[in-house]
């Protein structure tokens, strides 16, 4: 069952990829499409029969690279936290497949497009399932190729060839740390097998591993390097800024790679290895710091971003930031609480988004939107109620998992507890500020382009029905889900997937806050409601006199920090110049010029004029060999053998 | 095991297509398609030839397997010949590259069809040679040998500076291989032999090692190429017909790692442990030097050409890191880049027999002409930047992996070609690829023929299946190679004695 869930995907990426234009766009739409909806049927299977029925395995499939003590295998680990992401990805991906019938419908190159996804989805399953490291970044690069081809998907356009590869190459320095991580571990543990280093894994507290030149801390400095390659996939703070321009792809693939799986691969992976983060508690901190200084930054530029999908996919980074806190705080369960409830309300969102730029004729800037309230009824509703769940609205999916956050960043023991507590509570009245500011900019007040306007329509029924799912699931996945990852259950539920130390008892201390610090982000959601009401309803004047008052500020956020600009200043164009200098000066001035050019030119000099050049060679070289020869024959006369 | 001498067979086979050819007469159209077809039709059944090798082989069984010994040079050397885990795997990426290169000069080579044949054929000879001498004048005949053909596919059907570029690449390669000439003199002269079986055994004296060690070293770091000796190799590559480049990156650089695993590391050990460091240093610097050279290159060629160098780098770095993952990375690695660098230099003969130009500025929007095209180079480019489930992954993943287990910082800056792979691969990718397709000449540009397709499809099976199922090369390696650690392992000790004692 857990080949077919993971491999029906690649059978439907062969089938669309190769002989997607025999058999024609419908037919590779069906077969991709179908081939999910199976996939998701057993996922769900396999999270009842694991999560609830104790059913924990593994699955080998074959061998992989066994060299030495290097033992690596095709494998799936099934347990609690492989079924939980299991089910997410197939269910997302199985709508997002479904929607994207009714989005791409237009376009001539849907076999491509599907087998993509499809690409993707497979991918992903590698990834969750993976039994050892290194079938994960099997995974965690085919992602990334995946990503990087639905990013280009639209190839003629040259921003988003752009944009492909930039989130190829910034993941690549989160990859670079997450391999010297995957060293570290073999080095200190003897194997990559999630199973052996984890039974590996207490031993290593207190001890050392030489690295650059010092002895460090074993667990800190894996823990460390593994985070690099998290926040590289997970758009952390200093690593995030291919995650905004990934939004250049369809917006389905936004959907489901960009919000709701691949970029939660990160805190899947922290999650995973918790048995190794728990023993340090530096990595811990600098979790929590990353964590939360990236919930507060991506939510301040989502502020005042114009385009709709710009706002969504900062407020996805700030989100990450979020289950990063959990994680920081030692609340792993909490932290996939949390990627769960947000892939159904992202994917909403940004469903609902495409909806309304389907509706707007491929209209992205919200600018140019507004009243659409009336014009596409059910898209409005349910992204109401993704808002409403993201931004924590008592009883929907998000209050009960960013509350958790929330407090589990209060009770932690962490250096930064308070940091990230603050900065937690301060984005959540952010976030709430930016979503209901997309919702007035876009579905109230006045419409700005009469032409789109009057030409808006309600998407057909392959798109709006995957809408309506994931709005069940936005207002349910809370308090369904709720005992299992943050209650009473959690023991029963996770069992061994998640490792806790013996002296981590957050789970108990998220009840034991004050009843103030307890309603504070609640309180925090209506500040930013009414704030924005006031900005967007009341009176539309304030945002445009705010801005030009903080003109300095307003720019900063607009450009996000001006970090694209500060990266291509100091890391693209010095690289491209060195190249230039080591070719030029290194290769031609230095190497070339006292090495062969100089000598060649000497010999050149005798030669021209002697014979003509062809032929000249030959003979040259045969007279070298000569010279050769006759000192072969020379030194073995003198040697006398 | 077999009674037919089936090693020399398959090392003199295309010697006789070779003279086949010769003895056609005329020059006209039907004798140099005369000529393609005993050319394509030797290389073929070399190969087949080639892998009945395999059924026969053990690869757990020690020493060398297939020998054949005749007197040769009087009691100076013998025509020894023989295979291991180490060599065969070359031989046999070697007779399976040799088709695809007559297949893609078909079309491209209208000069002196003749003479281009043979010169190939005479040059599959002599790298089959190379790779199965068991005596060292024989090694030294076959890889020394081997220069001349190049030379000449490079100075008579070469671009516009071919005659400068082969004259670099061959001075390069002769100052290095005089060096080792005269270390084998020298090892003649102590040892009394130049049986490699025997020298393997023999162990030379510690203040000697160092010497030969560095003689050798002279000709296999040329040949590789490493930093700083490798500016011959993107001239070569970029005046070279395309099926030369295929040769050059496929099968000749790789005789440097070979030389390195056969002669260096089991010969003289002690001067590996040694110089161990200076490898490491320059495997580094030619990682990250050549990579970065290769972001601004603006040739499509030339930039492949220094990716190759960066790979190599990964190689040297993982044969000197001397512990099991490290050597059966550079092994796989070598074999991977084999086919991956040949079936990239091919995709680029494919546009340039198009448009007749390297140059990256002239392409941009192909994919729009040529999905198939994009769809194959995507597989190679995926497979250079070391993407895993593609067969490049495997030997890079393993030589950092060793690396590591050595010496941090070697593994800390070898990662950073990581990045920066990715960097060059995609831009290039990008640039001709990808965007819109603007330029007049390209609006007519042709998809993937069916003789392009007949050589890129095996050579994406195979960067794929390897990926995912690398275990053919790794078993076939493993044994040859864990005697090679043992060897150097055996002196480990003894070296860090020395060095403690120094101090």
């Amino acid at each position: 069952m857990y080949q077919a869930i993971v491999f029906f995907p690649l059978l439907g990426f062969l089938i669309a990829g190769f002989f997607g234009r025999t058999i024609g766009a419908r037919a590779s739409e069906v077969v991709t499409t179908s081939l999910l909806f199976i996939a998701c049927f057993l996922a769900w299977i396999a999270f009842f029969s694991v999560g609830f029925g104790d059913h924990d395995t593994r699955v080998h499939v074959m061998q992989w690279i066994h060299v030495g003590d290097l033992k690596v295998d095709w494998a799936f680990r099934v347990d609690t936290m492989t079924v939980i992401m299991l089910i997410v990805v197939t269910t997302v991906s199985s709508l997002v497949h479904l929607y994207s019938i009714g989005y791409m419908h237009e376009d001539p190159s849907r076999p491509r497009f599907f087998a993509y996804l499809s690409l993707f989805t497979f991918a992903m399953l590698m990834l969750v399932t993976a039994d050892n490291l290194l079938q994960l970044f099997f995974g965690w690069e085919g992602v990334g190729l995946a990503s990087y081809l639905l990013i280009g998907f639209w190839y003629e356009k040259p921003s988003a060839n752009a944009a492909a590869m930039k989130a190829f190459v910034v993941n690549r320095v989160g990859d670079f740390g997450f391999m010297l991580g995957i060293f570290a571990i073999f080095v200190m543990t003897g194997s990559i097998a999630f199973e052996e280093v984890f039974a590996a894994a207490p031993s290593l507290a207190g001890k050392t591993i030489p690295f650059l030149g010092h002895h460090w801390d074993a667990p800190t400095v894996i823990a460390l390097l593994l985070f690099v390659g998290a926040m590289g996939k997970s758009a952390q703070f200093l690593l995030h800024t291919w995650l905004p321009d990934a939004m250049e792809g369809p917006t389905p693939v936004s959907a489901l790679i960009h919000a709701a799986t691949m970029v939660t691969a990160g805190v899947f992976m922290v999650a995973r290895m918790s048995p190794i983060f728990e023993l340090s508690q530096t990595a811990l901190n600098v979790v929590m710091l990353i964590g939360a200084t990236t919930a507060m930054f991506a939510a301040t530029v989502a502020l005042v971003q114009n385009d709709i999908k710009k706002v969504i996919a900062y407020s996805t980074c700030s989100q990450l930031g979020y289950m990063f806190v959990a994680m920081g705080a030692g609340a792993y369960s909490i932290g996939v609480f949390h990627l769960v409830t947000h892939a159904c309300f992202k994917a909403l969102l940004f469903l609902c988004a495409g909806s309304v730029i389907n509706a707007m004729h491929h209209e992205q800037d919200m600018r140019n939107m507004g009243g659409l309230a009336k014009k596409i009824p059910f898209t409005y509703v349910m992204m109401l109620i993704g808002t409403l769940a993201i931004t924590g609205f008592p009883f929907l999916a998000g209050y009960y998992s960013k509350d958790a956050i929330i407090e589990s960043a209060w009770a932690s023991k962490n250096y930064f507890a308070l940091y990230g507590w603050v900065m937690t509570v301060a984005a959540a009245a952010l976030t709430s500020f930016y979503s209901w500011r997309l919702i007035f900019l876009t579905f109230h007040g006045h419409p700005h382009d009469h032409h789109h306007y009057e030409a808006a329509h309600e998407s057909p029924k392959v798109m709006t029905i995957p809408l309506g799912v994931l709005g069940v699931g936005s207002v349910i996945a809370g308090f369904a889900l709720y005992n299992v990852f943050v209650g009473e259950g959690v023991h029963d539920f996770f069992r061994h997937s998640i490792f806790m130390g013996a002296e981590n008892h957050i789970l108990h201390e998220i009840h034991e806050i004050p009843l103030w610090a307890k309603y504070l982000p609640t309180l925090m959601m209506v500040l930013g409601f009414v704030i924005a009401y006031w900005f967007y309803i009341v009176d539309r004047t304030v945002p445009a006199a705010l801005a030009k008052s903080q003109d300095a500020l307003y720019q900063f956020l607009l450009n996000k920090w001006y970090f694209d600009e500060l990266y291509d200043r100091i890391f693209v164009k010095p690289a491209l110049w060195i190249g230039r200098l080591l070719w030029k000066r290194g290769d031609g001035t230095i190497i070339d010029g006292f090495g062969p050019n100089g000598v060649s030119a000497r010999v050149l000099d005798v030669t021209r004029g002697v014979v003509r050049l062809q032929t000249g060679y030959l003979y040259h070289y045969a007279f070298v060999m000569l010279i050769g020869v006759a000192a072969f024959i020379t030194w073995f006369m003198f040697a006398g053998v | 095991m077999t009674d037919w001498p089936i090693l020399s067979v398959v090392t003199f086979l295309p010697l006789v297509g070779a003279l086949f050819i010769l003895v056609v007469r005329g020059d006209d159209e039907v004798s140099a398609r005369n000529a393609r077809w005993v050319a394509l039709w030797t290389t073929l059944v070399t190969f087949v030839v080639s892998l009945l090798l395999l059924p026969g082989f053990d690869p757990a069984a020690p020493g060398f397997q297939f020998v054949e010994k005749k007197a040769w040079l009087g009691d100076l050397a013998a025509y020894h010949m023989g295979v291991d885990g180490i060599s065969l795997p070359f031989v046999i990426l070697t007779t399976f590259l040799m088709p695809f290169c007559i297949l893609a000069s078909w079309e491209s080579v209208h000069k002196r069809v003749k003479e281009y044949m043979i010169a190939f054929l005479v040059l599959e000879t002599l790298m089959i040679g190379t790779f199965s001498a068991l005596d060292l004048v024989l090694f030294y005949f076959f890889f020394e040998g081997g220069l001349i053909p190049m030379f000449l596919i490079i100075g008579v059907w070469g671009g516009q500076r071919r005659v400068y570029a082969a004259f670099k690449f061959f001075l390069y390669t002769l100052a290095g291989s005089v060096l080792m000439m005269l270390a084998i003199m020298a090892m003649y002269w102590q040892s009394g032999t130049t049986d490699v079986p025997t020298l393997l055994a023999h162990g030379f004296p510690s203040g000697m090692q160092i010497w030969l060690w560095l003689a050798f070293f002279a000709s296999f770091a040329v040949k590789m190429p490493m930093w700083p000796v490798h500016t011959w190799l993107p001239d070569a590559h970029v005046e070279a017909p395309t099926a030369g480049s295929v040769i050059l990156a496929g099968v000749m650089l790789k005789m440097g790692g070979y030389g390195f695993l056969r002669y260096s590391l089991p010969m003289f050990p002690e001067a590996s442990h040694y110089f161990a460091p200076l490898v490491f240093t320059l495997s580094v610097v030619a990682i990250i030097y050549t990579s970065l050279v290769a972001l601004v290159q603006e040739d499509i060629k030339k930039l492949i050409a220094y990716s190759s160098i960066a790979h190599m780098g990964f190689v040297t770095m993982g044969i000197f890191a001397m512990n099991e993952q490290g050597l059966q990375g550079a092994m796989f690695l070598m074999i991977s880049h084999g086919f991956v660098s040949a079936a990239l230099f091919l995709c680029v003969g494919v546009i340039y027999d198009r448009l007749h130009t390297r140059e990256i500025a002239a392409y941009g929007g192909l994919v729009h002409r040529m999905p198939l095209y994009a769809t194959v180079l995507m597989v190679f480019t995926m497979a250079n930047v070391g993407l895993p489930g593609t067969s490049g992954f495997i030997g890079e993943f393993l030589t950092m992996l060793a690396a590591f287990e050595r010496n941090t910082w070697v593994a800390f800056f070898a990662a950073t070609g990581v990045i920066l792979s990715a960097g060059y691969a995609l831009w290039l990718y990008l640039r001709v690829v990808f965007g819109p397709l603007e330029k007049e000449k390209l609006k007519t540009m042709m998809d993937l023929s069916p003789r392009e397709m007949v050589i890129m499809v095996p050579l994406v099976i195979l960067t794929v299946l390897f990926g995912i199922w690398p275990a053919p090369i790794l078993n076939m390696t493993s044994h040859a190679v864990n005697a090679v650690v043992a060897r150097t392992d055996s002196v480990a000790g003894a070296v860090k004695t020395a060095l403690l004692l120094s101090f």
